[in-house]
């Protein structure tokens, strides 16, 4: 699939154009549904082979939670705050991801198993209430501008890093789609045993992609924790996270590029309408739409919105707006 | 013995028997439909809110408050069955599962939506049992036996009954149920009605001890799962002893460290034992 260079251009100046002409609110929105995107996507990498993960609240908590704690407690620089948690999550990621791939954990209980390690993180933060400030949450020590702690009072910054990271995110899932990996992990979700029988070595591929997604859903923690500067485990970590992250992917569509995305897309503009819509008297309103939707959205298009646009598109393809229906 | 230890043994006890009836319901959906009502333990909080409306709110009494919010979660169960499960059985389970995430995600919004976040409490208050220097809650003893009661009915009723006989033989064998001339569909409502009816049953017990607030079902629905799993599908006695092994670390390791880190305990002990013994806490 090779894109046309005018519309490639196009694009770029589509991404770049808020920098200039977004006001603060705006540029808010933008920043959360991309980096909300790039977590989104992130989780797809392993939900579009099969393997629905309700434990990726956890990697986010790691990703957000060690970077923020070793600067307020050491004054240590997120940028090796960040990496070491983004470590520790593929360190955790491996220690769940090995023991289920190799003993066949799939389905209903992979989903379990996972889901009992996003509230074990989420609990051991609201028990560590001393370092942490348990469900009080936590603020970031503020330095003002500052590139040694990641701290930009300006929001164009965070949108410029936030662009990037999603861009990236695309860019590593074309590379699992271009590179062997795919067919493989696609084998490997059609039948395991013929897949092993071929010669394919399942569990290193399994958790190859388990790595890649863990570690860039504790990258996308760790910067919205930069960016709000303040964390709180519900928001970050736990079983309301996990699942608001399956769903995004599911209602966007996780077996396309940029599905994960107009999950974020859709799920962010519906809470901000919503809002803007009920007021703040009516709290819950808006995740009582979102949970209707979800339900509806499950049974009547389980491949997402891009994947029922993907399915209509070849039988009609002078239509253009098929992505709206 | 620490005579507190022994407290929190006691009291682990009490709570397991309310676990051991919703990881019962759990599991009989689980194991008959194959499907993880993820938002059972949400089934239970409105159950809650109907007996907190009709006893604190329009002054019933409460044993009717309490029959009603049973019979209202066993057609909610039904209802469950018909509008998310049914339509998209023949697809992949974990979007069953997801489905019914929805559906969490809608009930404790609208829980938020007509009640707000405040607890809220019948404001009864149980006696409390002396027994030396051991004190025990009155409402988590009758919870005990009431949840034994409800679990040993539901055994006989499955070993007993004709409808009983064909649930347990559908979790065996969903293909060849259909030849021996028992309706799948009518045993899936059935099994839904029962779920949801244990969850309302599930709901009595726990309005007379905790306070009911939207966001009730994730401090104990994620336990609950954890029991059905680590019993063993379709494991009745399993799940039970699940229950009380779960219930104990927590009691255990609320004495000795706090609430938070007990729960932590547990699901490690979740996450290890599903390695360990895939098939559930009794299997050989």
């Amino acid at each position: 699939m090779t894109m046309h260079p005018a519309l490639l251009a196009a694009g770029l100046a589509f991404l770049v154009a808020p920098l200039f002409a977004a006001g603060p609110y705006v540029m808010h929105l933008l920043i959360q549904i991309l980096l909300w995107g790039f977590v989104y996507t992130a989780w797809s990498m392993m939900g579009r082979f099969g393997f629905v993960s309700l434990g990726h609240g956890a990697f986010m908590g790691l990703g957000a939670y060690v970077p923020a704690l070793l600067w307020n407690y050491y004054g240590v620089t997120p940028w090796l705050g960040i990496p070491l948690g983004v470590a520790l999550a593929v360190l955790l990621g491996v220690v769940i991801g090995y023991p289920c791939f190799r003993l066949k954990v799939i389905g209903h209980y992979f989903a379990l198993v996972t889901l009992a390690l996003s509230q074990v993180v989420l609990l051991t933060i609201v028990a560590a209430r001393d370092i942490t400030g348990g469900s009080l949450g936590l603020t970031q020590r503020a330095a003002g501008f500052s590139w040694y702690a990641l701290q930009f009072p300006d929001k164009r910054y965070f949108y410029v890093i936030a662009l990037v990271m999603w861009l990236g995110g695309l860019a590593i899932w074309r590379a699992i789609d271009r590179g062997i990996g795919r067919q493989v992990l696609d084998a490997v979700s059609e039948d395991e045993e013929a897949a092993a029988a071929i010669g394919i070595d399942v569990l290193r591929e399994k958790l190859r992609v388990t790595v890649v997604s863990a570690a860039l859903t504790a990258l996308g923690g760790a910067i919205f924790g930069q960016y709000l500067m303040y964390l709180n485990p519900e928001t970050v970590s736990g079983i309301a996270v996990s699942l608001q992250i399956v769903f995004a992917a599911i209602v966007g569509g996780m077996y396309a590029m940029l599905g994960p995305t107009v999950g974020g897309l859709l799920t962010i503009s519906l809470n901000e309408g919503l809002r803007v819509a009920f007021g703040t008297n009516f709290i819950g309103a808006a995740n009582t739409i979102y949970g209707i939707l979800l339900v509806l959205c499950i049974i009547f298009m389980p491949r997402g919105i891009l994947g029922l646009a993907e399915r209509l598109a070849p039988r009609r393809p002078r239509t253009k707006t098929v992505a709206a229906e | 013995m620490d005579i507190y230890l022994v407290e929190a043994m006691i009291n682990g006890v009490l709570l397991g028997g309310v676990l051991a009836l919703l990881a019962l319901g759990l599991n009989l959906i689980f194991g008959v439909i194959d499907v993880v009502w993820i938002a059972y333990a949400d089934i239970v909080m409105c159950g809650m809110y109907l007996i907190y409306l009709l006893y604190a709110g329009l002054g019933w009494p409460l044993l009717a408050a309490c029959a009603v919010a049973i019979i209202a979660s066993a057609a909610f169960g039904i209802l469950v069955h018909l509008l998310i499960i049914e339509p998209i059985l023949g697809s992949a389970p974990i979007n069953q599962l997801l489905a019914t995430g929805g559906l969490l995600f809608f009930l404790q919004s609208f829980a938020t939506l007509l009640f707000g976040t405040d607890f809220r409490n019948l404001g009864i208050r149980l006696p409390i049992i002396e027994l030396g220097d051991i004190y025990i809650s009155y409402a988590r003893l009758m919870a005990f036996a009431v949840a034994l009661i409800g679990a040993v009915a539901l055994y006989l009723f499955l070993k007993r009954t004709f409808i009983g006989t064909a649930i347990r033989a559908i979790a065996q064998d969903r293909d060849i149920i259909g030849l021996m001339g028992a309706d799948q569909r009518r045993i899936y409502l059935f099994t839904s009605m029962i779920g949801g009816g244990l969850a309302g049953l599930a709901a009595c017990l726990l309005a007379l001890q905790y306070d009911v607030h939207p966001f009730i079902g994730n401090t104990f629905g994620p336990l609950i799962f954890m029991i059905c799993v680590l019993g063993g599908l379709g494991d009745m006695i399993g799940g039970f002893v699940a229950a009380f092994v779960i219930s104990q670390i927590i009691a255990i390791g609320g004495y000795y460290a706090n609430t938070e880190l007990s729960y932590v305990l547990a699901f490690t002990f979740f996450i290890v034992l599903m390695f360990v013994r895939p098939r559930g806490i009794l299997s050989r």
